[in-house]
């Protein structure tokens, strides 16, 4: 039997499961629901639990330790049709023990049902187990990224001292793969690529704070309903583009037409500078620096405003000595959160931002940034011991605590600001 | 305050078909015969306000109302929910600027001087009429600051020792300054909620008004609170004009020299408070102040 048919099989038994149980409950009451501790449905999902639920976790145990326990049995020279054989025997136990199990389960949970058994509380428990569960997905993932890069992490440092990887100040991560190969010692000194990075990031919050947050204002105060209705979307669209498109279009349009402009006034712009890449970052920001400081500027209470209103302050006074200030930590910690995003941002530095380490504070100049070493370590062929390869996770620690510090920053601030009307 | 009575309710929605004498009796009258009963003139008005009507978008909110609000008096507004005191006390210093789709007819002069007219400017006017809100809303600055922004935004100090002093006479007129004189750089929202409305309230002496609205000012407050409130009402009244919105008719009682009643946005009567209290000419007037709906 498929095993895909079982399980439509074991949710059809456990359906069914629901109907009897919920039948069960008003036989039990004589027809009467009141004479029931919890209304009938839940006597219905009381079974229907009890016949799908341990079903479930042992097909989906068996499932995940078949192959190894298989393995384990066939000798690594036996013949495939014996593996097959095991399996499909595997299988049709597998059928016949989900199936009975989900039967018997349910059968007995029937019978068990009395008048005056707290079937809602079970049921309700049983749903909470089911949401700490799915919560705790999603941490545990996170967990287990953020371990395997610590882990692979402490062997580069294992292979280079973190001191200088942390303070070199030059950056090149050819190392020699055969003995014979020259100058590619490896320098994993990560300086240049933060400074490229912060740079850029720089650049990019140069142009996006001041159009986002001052687009904010208008729209949130000024504008009227309808231009804000239809001028609001078409703003959180900058954010829609794929970083791709943002990508080609700094490397082929802006950035040669820097280079252009600064040829025309005499400067020698790189073709792949800091500059574009940070312009165009910055505009692919906009939308969260505006979005984030729109909505704390709506959160200001009509009450402020009033109040200065009703003192005789004008519109502007209003906004620079009541509204920004009051707003101003929720807009300090929409503009880490956009922070955050610039530095983590790939695609259009990739793109546009050139992979030679300057170090250098020059946007004129071309930068390289540690999402783009990434990238550079771990395209092609690799093998997974080296101190090039590992380098990536080191860098990618970097990354993630720098942003997770500023993240936890920006909620810090925000929080703080909540606190502050009540 | 007393809610209608279920037997009245169906009275009033079965009145037109079944028992047409208990109209009278019920909240029930005929619009034309919303005519203002008393006394809307006086003798030498601070403001006046002639055949005021307000908008809101298709909902006319006020209708046709005529009112004189003299020198150093407090006026009180009473009158059920939703009839118009608020949006009234709004139009005298047209905060309902700040609402698009409110529309205000009629004249309402300031010392004879037409405030909706295209000439004045809505920012001075709002510096000499000026508003304190039922919810305490101090700016989240410090106490000192939120005196200050007055006077600040308006230009009323040369210098640092000038604008100390307008904001501490501002305080001591609002009694709040022996308890604040030692914290004026603590932030103004962490007094307690009869404090805060009396910072509320010397912020708006601080811009040195003639005229000072005051909408249900007291409705946030405990009742010692209120009785502070209550006394310093009392004193301002030697300087200033106070239009005053509450659903307190003790509160009205109490404070105010002149009494408006407000009914579904009609002005029902307007008189002398104790007289509007202890002999009140209309219906309307009399089934509200005895509890008998409200």
């Amino acid at each position: 039997m498929q095993l895909s048919i079982l399980v439509i099989v074991l949710l059809a038994l456990s359906s069914m499961a629901f109907y009897m149980g919920k039948k069960r409950a008003f036989q039990v009451a004589q027809g009467k629901i009141r004479n029931l501790h919890s209304l009938p449905a839940y006597y219905g999902l009381y079974t229907a639990i009890w016949c799908g639920i341990p079903a479930l976790i042992i097909f989906g145990v068996w499932i995940a330790f078949e192959p190894a326990l298989i393995t384990h049995l066939v000798d690594l020279r036996a013949a495939a049709d014996h593996y097959l054989d095991l399996v499909s025997t595997s299988h049709a136990a597998l059928t016949i023990v989900v199936l009975s199990l989900a039967i018997g389960a349910g059968a007995f949970t029937l019978t068990r049902i009395r008048a005056q058994q707290r079937a809602r509380n079970t049921v309700e428990s049983i749903l909470t187990a089911i949401l700490i569960f799915c919560s705790s997905v999603a941490i545990l993932t996170t967990l287990g990224i953020v371990l395997s890069v610590l882990f692979e992490s402490i062997r580069f440092f294992q292979e280079i001292p973190i001191s200088s990887f942390l303070f070199g100040l030059e950056w090149s991560p050819q190392t020699a793969i055969r003995e014979d190969q020259v100058g590619s010692s490896g320098a994993f000194g990560a300086v240049p690529l933060f400074a490229g990075t912060m740079l850029i990031s720089f650049i990019a919050m140069l142009v996006a704070v001041p159009i986002g947050l001052l687009s904010a204002i208008y729209l949130s105060e000024y504008s009227g309903p309808k231009f804000r209705a239809i001028a609001k979307p078409l703003l959180e669209i900058l954010a829609g583009i794929p970083t791709v498109v943002y990508g080609f279009f700094a490397a082929l349009i802006v950035a040669p037409a820097i280079r252009d402009a600064g040829g025309f006034i005499g400067l020698d712009v790189a073709s792949e500078s800091a500059l574009a890449a940070g312009l165009v970052m910055g505009i692919m920001i906009i939308p969260f620096v505006s979005s984030l400081s729109d909505d704390v500027i709506n959160a200001v209470p009509q009450s402020m405003r009033d109040g200065a209103y009703g003192l005789g302050a004008t519109q502007a006074e209003t906004i620079r000595k009541v509204i920004f200030p009051a707003a101003l930590p929720g807009i300090v910690g929409g503009v880490l959160l956009a922070v955050s995003r610039a530095i983590g941002e790939t695609m259009i530095v990739v793109m546009a931002a050139g992979l030679s380490a300057n170090l250098t504070a020059n946007p004129l100049e071309a930068v390289t940034t540690v999402t783009v070493q990434i990238v550079t370590l771990l395209t092609g062929d690799q093998e997974f011991d080296s101190a090039k390869t590992l380098a990536a996770f080191a860098l990618g620690l970097m990354l993630f605590v720098t942003t997770l510090v500023l993240n936890v920053i920006a909620l810090h601030v925000v929080r703080k600001y909540r606190e502050q009307y009540e | 305050m007393e809610t209608i009575d279920e037997s009245e309710v169906s009275e009033i929605n079965d009145a037109g078909v079944t028992d047409p004498v208990k109209v009278g009796h019920t909240a029930m009258v005929d619009r034309d015969n919303r005519t203002t009963i008393g006394e809307i003139l006086v003798d030498n008005p601070r403001m006046s306000c002639r055949d005021v009507n307000v908008y809101y978008g298709d909902n006319h909110a006020i209708h046709d109302v005529s009112l004189d609000i003299g020198r150093n008096e407090v006026i009180a507004m009473i009158g059920p929910s939703g009839c118009g005191k608020s949006t009234f006390l709004r139009c005298l210093n047209r905060m309902n600027d700040t609402i698009d789709i409110c529309k205000v007819t009629g004249t309402i002069t300031l010392d004879d001087e037409d405030i909706n007219s295209k000439k004045i400017d809505v920012v001075p006017l709002r510096a000499q009429v000026s508003m304190v809100f039922q919810k305490p809303n101090p700016f989240p600055k410090s106490i000192y600051e939120n005196v200050a922004f007055g006077p600040r935004i308006h230009g009323l100090a040369n210098n640092k020792t000038e604008l100390d002093e307008i904001v501490v006479t501002s305080l001591k007129k609002a009694g709040l300054w022996d308890e604040v004189k030692d914290r004026m750089d603590q932030p103004g929202t962490g007094l307690s909620g009869g404090q805060q409305q009396r910072l509320c309230i010397a912020r708006t002496i601080a811009v040195g008004p003639e005229v000072i609205l005051m909408d249900e000012p007291c409705s946030a407050l405990d009742p010692i609170a209120t009785a502070k409130i209550e006394d310093l009402i009392d004193e301002l009244r030697q300087q200033y004009t106070i239009c005053i919105v509450t659903h307190s008719m003790q509160q009205a009682a109490r404070v105010s020299q002149r009494t408006a009643y407000f009914h579904l946005g009609d002005l029902i009567e307007v008189g002398d408070t104790n007289t509007i209290f202890t002999n009140p000419r209309h219906k309307l007037t009399e089934d509200y102040i005895t509890g008998r709906f409200g």
